[in-house]
């Protein structure tokens, strides 16, 4: 009893629109509109006899097909129609693959995986049939089965990730990649794979330009880099040569982050329940916000919760189209897809 | 005057020193063709057999290690491949042998034969060219432990320089024209092992270290027709030469640091010598020398990247054809056929 009326209380000082917190709009945030949406019940469907794992990565390419990166008794990559329809599995049993993190897709169709397990972030073609480039370096076998080194984060390397999370490109097909797990920065490589610029080390921080689990980004079409700093819950804001801009700090766990493609960018932001369901997590995580990249709310929508449409730890969106978001969960193993309502 | 003169000589022929070895004009591209739903990883090996078929081996799958025993044991991981001279896929060879985990080298002598040198089995193992086990040399270990640094191998001393025919993670074989094999052993052991065409251990010799018959990692090995003996020494670059029987006879240092290196058949011989980058760093190295036996440089090509007429770690370099080579890009997970031109 004593413990519910204490995370009551926290529920209570998150939402309170008593301001004593400077500029910690998770009440702005909290008070966002409801924005209406609607699930897509059992839309996509496994193939007869098997089975999705925990949904880390989940893409769409311009065609409207759905790639899922997950983690099953191996790590899989799966391609869906527009219709929701199994196309085909991707890369099965290829080096690169280990323990899914990410998968997405750029503005030429190829699909990227992003892998915490091999350290390996992987450039398919638009098919999967082939691999352009490989970025990072799969650790050794005899290196061991640690999924982060004991002690100390080595200093980070140009050129080695350890456990990335997320890759986004700009207009010139800069790539950048949120590494990740035991280093704690953004990188910046050209697109030929060559490094250009990091933000950010190996260690944690909690200041202007460090990182606590950098786990996902985004960029827009200007190129400025947009961070998911999970530790901090907070999303960074960085210029295209990752110059520090600014942050917003009223969404909440900062898991993940989207931006939709066409003239009007929208920065969709996961405040995703934590793995593990504490008492009244789902009271004051859960949903998705929906804002302009300058940071201001536009809305929310979706909840925390076992059931679908509910959501078990939302690990990725898609929001190519704005209107239309597919979401993966990690404990509910499962990838949903939605449409919102409530905007135009 | 005439002292500032020789020295001003002396400045410029060291500065011009590296100009010496000529940029080769060369065309990359990857002829070979996997079946749907296989990659290369990390690209090891990669060697022509006389009808211009292509051998290649690489880690590309998980290696798994099998609980709920009495020790920790460790068995797959590593794949080799059979392409036509088209580039066409053929086969793979091995599937479920005992002895690959950690790809590290493929070889195929001149009678055909796949030699397949694995660096955690270490074991170096003979394909007949039907891809039958043919002959094996070491012995791959019980158990794995894990972890293990890759530089000491596994319980033995490192560079111990001991005669015995068991490896610490080899890198490479070469035979001589009576069909002697040479092992080089390797990132473990640092040494040099001698067999006999029917694997008769003749002697080892070499140990960790920068002196003469001394290697920090022997990590390639190639024999020339009178039946010389090439040792990349990477870390110490340079490539060292003994005679048959491992006498030391000279260093050669225009290579680079040899991760991979080949010495063309034919009767007049190249030795090629890839000066690699690491895989954690592609703003150094890369390119590969192409010399004469005695160290002359005759030219050089490539730098270290992940475009197209880049090259990521080369791990392996087959020079059959002297203009028309293939190398195994162990940080690009790619084999490219780079033509001389």
């Amino acid at each position: 009893m004593k413990r519910y009326l204490a995370a009551a209380a926290t529920v209570a000082l998150l939402f309170s629109t008593n301001s004593a917190l400077p500029q910690v709009s998770a009440t702005a945030a909290g008070s966002a509109p409801d924005l209406a949406y609607e699930a897509v019940p059992n839309f996509f469907q496994a193939p007869p006899g098997d089975y999705m794992g925990e949904l880390q990565g989940v893409a769409t390419n311009s065609k409207g097909h759905v790639f899922a990166y997950f983690r099953g008794p191996q790590t899989r990559l799966w391609e869906f129609g527009p219709d929701g329809k199994f196309i085909k599995e991707i890369g099965k049993g290829f080096y690169g693959f280990q323990f899914a993190h990410s998968v997405r897709v750029d503005r030429h169709d190829n699909i990227w995986t992003v892998d915490e397990g091999t350290n390996v972030v992987t450039k398919f073609d638009p098919t999967g049939t082939k691999v352009l480039m490989v970025v990072g370096h799969r650790p050794s076998q005899a290196e061991g089965p640690y999924a982060t080194p004991k002690g100390p984060n080595p200093p980070d390397e140009k050129y080695t990730l350890c456990r990335p999370t997320d890759v986004a490109w700009d207009q010139q097909d800069n790539i950048f990649i949120s590494d990740g797990y035991c280093n704690n920065r953004v990188v910046k490589y050209d697109r030929n794979g060559r490094f250009l610029a990091q933000n950010g080390s190996e260690k944690v921080g909690k200041g202007e330009n460090e990182y606590n689990l950098p786990h996902g980004l985004q960029v827009d079409h200007q190129g400025n880099v947009y961070v998911a700093d999970r530790g901090n819950a907070r999303y960074v804001v960085l210029d295209n040569n990752l110059k520090w801009k600014t942050a917003y700090t009223q969404y909440g766990s900062a898991w993940s982050d989207c931006i939709s493609e066409g003239p009007h960018q929208y920065l969709f932001m996961s405040n995703s329940n934590p793995n593990g369901n504490g008492p009244g997590t789902w009271a004051r995580t859960g949903q998705i916000y929906k804002a302009e990249l300058d940071g201001t709310v536009v809305g929310k929508f979706g909840h925390a919760g076992k059931l679908a449409p509910g959501w078990q730890v939302v690990h990725m969106m898609d929001c190519r189209n704005p209107n239309q978001l597919i979401v993966g969960e990690i404990e509910s193993w499962r990838m949903q897809k939605f449409v919102l309502k409530g905007s135009k | 005057m005439k002292r500032v003169t020789t020295l001003l000589l002396a400045a410029t022929a060291a500065l011009t020193l590296p100009a010496l070895a000529q940029d080769i004009g060369y065309s990359t591209s990857q002829p070979l063709t996997l079946p749907h739903d296989t990659f290369f990883g990390m690209a090891a090996g990669v060697a022509t057999d006389s009808k211009g078929h292509v051998f290649v081996y690489t880690r590309n799958g998980d290696p798994i290690i099998t609980l709920a025993g009495s020790r920790a044991f460790a068995h797959g991981g590593s794949s080799l491949y059979e392409f036509g001279p088209d580039g066409k896929y053929i086969r793979q060879i091995g599937k479920q042998v005992y002895g690959f985990l950690a790809a590290q080298q493929v070889r195929v002598d001149k009678s055909d034969n796949i030699w397949v040198v694995d660096r955690y089995s270490s074991m170096v193992m003979k394909f007949d060219p039907q891809g039958r086990v043919a002959m094996l040399l070491g012995r791959k270990p019980e158990s794995v432990d894990v972890p293990s640094s890759p530089d000491t191998g596994r319980g033995t001393p490192p560079g111990s320089g001991q005669q015995s025919d068991l490896f610490q993670s080899p890198t490479d074989v070469a035979w001589d024209a009576d069909g002697n094999i040479f092992v080089a052993d390797g990132i473990g052991n640092a040494r040099i092992a001698k067999f006999t065409r029917d694997g008769v251990f003749v002697k080892s010799w070499g140990a960790r270290g920068t002196g003469q018959s001394e290697f920090k990692s022997a990590h390639g090995v190639a024999v020339d027709a009178n039946g010389n003996v090439y040792v990349g020494d990477r870390g110490n670059n340079r490539i060292q030469v003994f005679d048959n029987n491992g006498t030391y006879k000279s260093s050669i240092t225009t290579g680079g640091d040899p991760e991979a290196i080949c010495i063309s058949p034919g009767a007049h011989q190249y030795l090629f010598s890839s000066n690699s980058n690491p895989v954690n760093d592609l703003d150094r190295g890369g390119e590969i020398y192409k010399l004469e036996l005695n160290g002359t440089v005759v030219g050089k090509f490539g730098q270290a990247g992940k475009g197209p007429k880049d090259f990521g770690s080369v791990n392996a370099i087959d020079c059959r054809n002297p203009s028309a080579l293939y190398v195994a890009e162990a940080g690009n997970w790619r084999v490219t056929k780079v033509d001389l031109h």
